[in-house]
């Protein structure tokens, strides 16, 4: 029988997502795919260390993948930007993701970052620009692909890579609008408040799969991924697997439209009744 | 009788009973850029653009669309979607935060959407406010944005989006982020019609709104001075560890960078809105 676990804090979950051991997009590609093949570069202005890409094959399937790369060290980190890409990275992917549809390979994308680097390069070269062009079209691409959260979900620098059929998430990965430290300094004008933040912004899987943006929390072992590397990639590559064998037996047209629906329903308001009687003015001229 | 004979949560079209306009206090501003002292009604009538170095005020969402709409005339949709804590964050300091925005700017959410004329042409219309949270997105503003891609759709109309942002809103968290999948997913089907999207970025407009609709306009204009980018100042500088060069992530900074299409003063802004149209309406029909 497994034993009680004591529950972790959202907070304690931010520090096990950003563990220095923890299993990095590398550590899965290494594992988990045969014969990778990593590409490089935009086409358009450079290669981005911060987000690798490549095509490979996993269980005889042939994959494109994509993915945030910290580094395991202070080198790695600082010759990888600490996983943070700019623009090129994006841009990267998107061509990746293109190219995946041309050759119809699944994408499988992974996601661990801090956020998108906000730096001098990244804005004269429309960061914003590379980001909101791959959430829009990744709901054009006309293959499968899947999202697997495996460390750091850090905002739109996440969701850049982020959209997909199935998102799949650790069980002590966080994924957030804001960091902690960023929402503590602007709410409480104090980074030290982040715990509270991290409680806050519900950014942990369980409150993610509660609000249906994932679909699916992996199990981690106790303590976190750190602490059994090999099992959690064993679990990873279960949960791939079967994730994967259910996009990819669809057919496109409602692959897509599932994509779309899945996000069209997020968001949490009041539509407050209003009454129908009295002037009802501009009926909308071409509508029927 | 069923209560929804009476009552209908589908979109519908409301007539908009005019606000009184809001006159700031006193008879003078003082330019913030060149500090020239304003007078007020001269400032109105010049579109709140300062007369002597043409510094843009930011606009309330109301003032800008009775700027740029024909005949002051427009038909607000989805003014009933409100906003709810929804996580719930932190002890209800959300809910305070919309209580006092709501009475601060007189709106129940940060963006205001609905469907008017300009220059002669029907337009689905959507203007940010930036005094409500920053203007920024969340599950309404993302819902509204959402809904206006889908009239556009569906009418075959062009959608004008005018933001004034400062991103994703924390409060809601991942619901907030995950608007900018939503608004685009909308967008992505939009576009698949040939609609016409024109995007408006006034000041500011960065974060979350810029990584997502905002920055993917068909035609992407500026006002002039407007600070536009993804990442806020103060966090790059912090980050980089060094000063920022003078007018970095100005309007006519991206315009020189290739992320908009033109800078255009706020005083021409409806007339070349209404000529670009005027193109995209002569288009192919087969
Ligand atoms: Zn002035």
């Amino acid at each position: 029988m497994e034993q009680e676990v004591k529950e972790l804090t959202p907070w304690e979950k931010v520090q096990i997502s950003r563990h220095p051991q923890r299993p990095l997009t590398i550590d899965y590609i290494e594992n988990l795919f045969e014969d990778f093949v990593e590409l490089h570069g935009d086409r358009l202005y450079g290669d981005d260390p911060a987000l690798i890409g490549g095509i490979g094959i996993f269980r005889d399937q042939g994959v494109v993948i994509i993915g945030h790369n910290k580094g395991k060290n202070v080198k790695e980190n600082v010759s990888r930007n600490f996983g943070m890409p700019h623009p090129e990275g994006y841009r990267k992917a998107l061509r990746l993701m293109r190219l995946a549809e041309r050759w119809h390979l699944p994408v499988i994308s992974f996601i661990d970052t801090p956020g998108a680097y906000p730096g001098i390069g990244a804005e004269e070269r429309g960061q914003a620009e590379a980001i909101g062009r791959n959430i829009l079209e990744a709901f054009e691409i006309r293959t499968p692909i899947l999202v697997v959260v495996i460390g750091e979900g850090g905002s739109g620098g996440a969701l850049g890579i982020g959209v997909g059929d199935r998102i799949l998430m650790l069980e002590n990965a966080i994924y957030s609008v804001i960091s902690p430290e960023g929402c503590a300094a602007i709410i409480w004008k104090d980074s030290k408040q982040a715990e509270r933040a991290a409680s806050a912004l519900k950014l942990t899987a369980q409150d993610l799969l509660r609000f249906n943006i994932i679909d699916e929390i992996i199990p981690e072992p106790p303590g976190g991924a750190h602490n059994d590397i090999n099992a959690t990639i064993k679990a990873v590559e279960e949960s791939i697997a079967r994730n994967l064998e259910m996009i990819c037996s669809k057919d496109l047209d409602s692959l897509l439209e599932e994509r779309y629906q899945k996000v069209r329903r997020i968001g949490i308001f009041e539509e407050k009744l209003v009454p129908k009687a009295g002037v009802e003015p501009a009926r909308s001229p071409s509508s029927t | 009788m069923h209560i929804s004979d009476w009552f209908s949560r589908k979109p519908k079209y409301a007539v908009l009973k005019p606000e009184k306009k809001e006159i700031p206090e006193g008879l003078w501003t003082r330019c913030p850029k060149c500090l020239e002292i304003l007078y007020n009604k001269e400032l109105e009538r010049n579109l709140k653009v300062c007369s002597k170095c043409g510094y843009h005020f930011k606009l309330g969402a109301w003032e800008r669309i009775y700027q740029i709409v024909d005949d002051k005339e427009f038909y607000e949709l989805d003014g009933n979607l409100e906003s709810v804590d929804a996580l719930p964050f932190n002890d209800g300091i959300y809910l305070d935060k919309l209580r006092e925005s709501k009475e601060g700017t007189g709106l129940n959410e940060a963006i205001v959407t609905g469907r008017g004329k300009i220059e002669g042409f029907d337009v689905f219309l959507g203007v940010f406010d930036f005094g409500f949270i920053g203007g920024s997105m969340a599950s309404v503003v993302g819902e509204k944005v959402t809904r206006l891609f889908e009239y556009g759709t569906r009418d075959g109309l062009p959608v004008i989006i005018v933001t004034a942002t400062g991103g994703a809103r924390m409060y809601e968290g991942m619901l907030s982020l995950m608007q900018m999948a939503k608004t685009n997913a909308a967008l992505s089907r939009y576009r698949k019609k040939g609609g016409l999207f024109i995007s408006v970025l006034s000041d500011p407009s960065t974060a979350g709104v810029m990584a997502s609709f905002a920055s993917q306009g068909d035609v992407i204009i500026a006002e002039p001075g407007a600070l536009i980018g993804f990442a806020g100042p103060r966090v790059i500088e912090q980050t980089i560890k060094q000063k920022l060069p003078e007018g970095f992530q100005s309007s006519e900074f991206v315009f020189q960078h290739g992320m908009v299409d033109m800078i255009v003063e706020r005083s021409k802004l409806k007339s070349t809105i209404g000529r670009i149209i005027r193109i995209w309406n002569k288009r192919l029909k087969n």
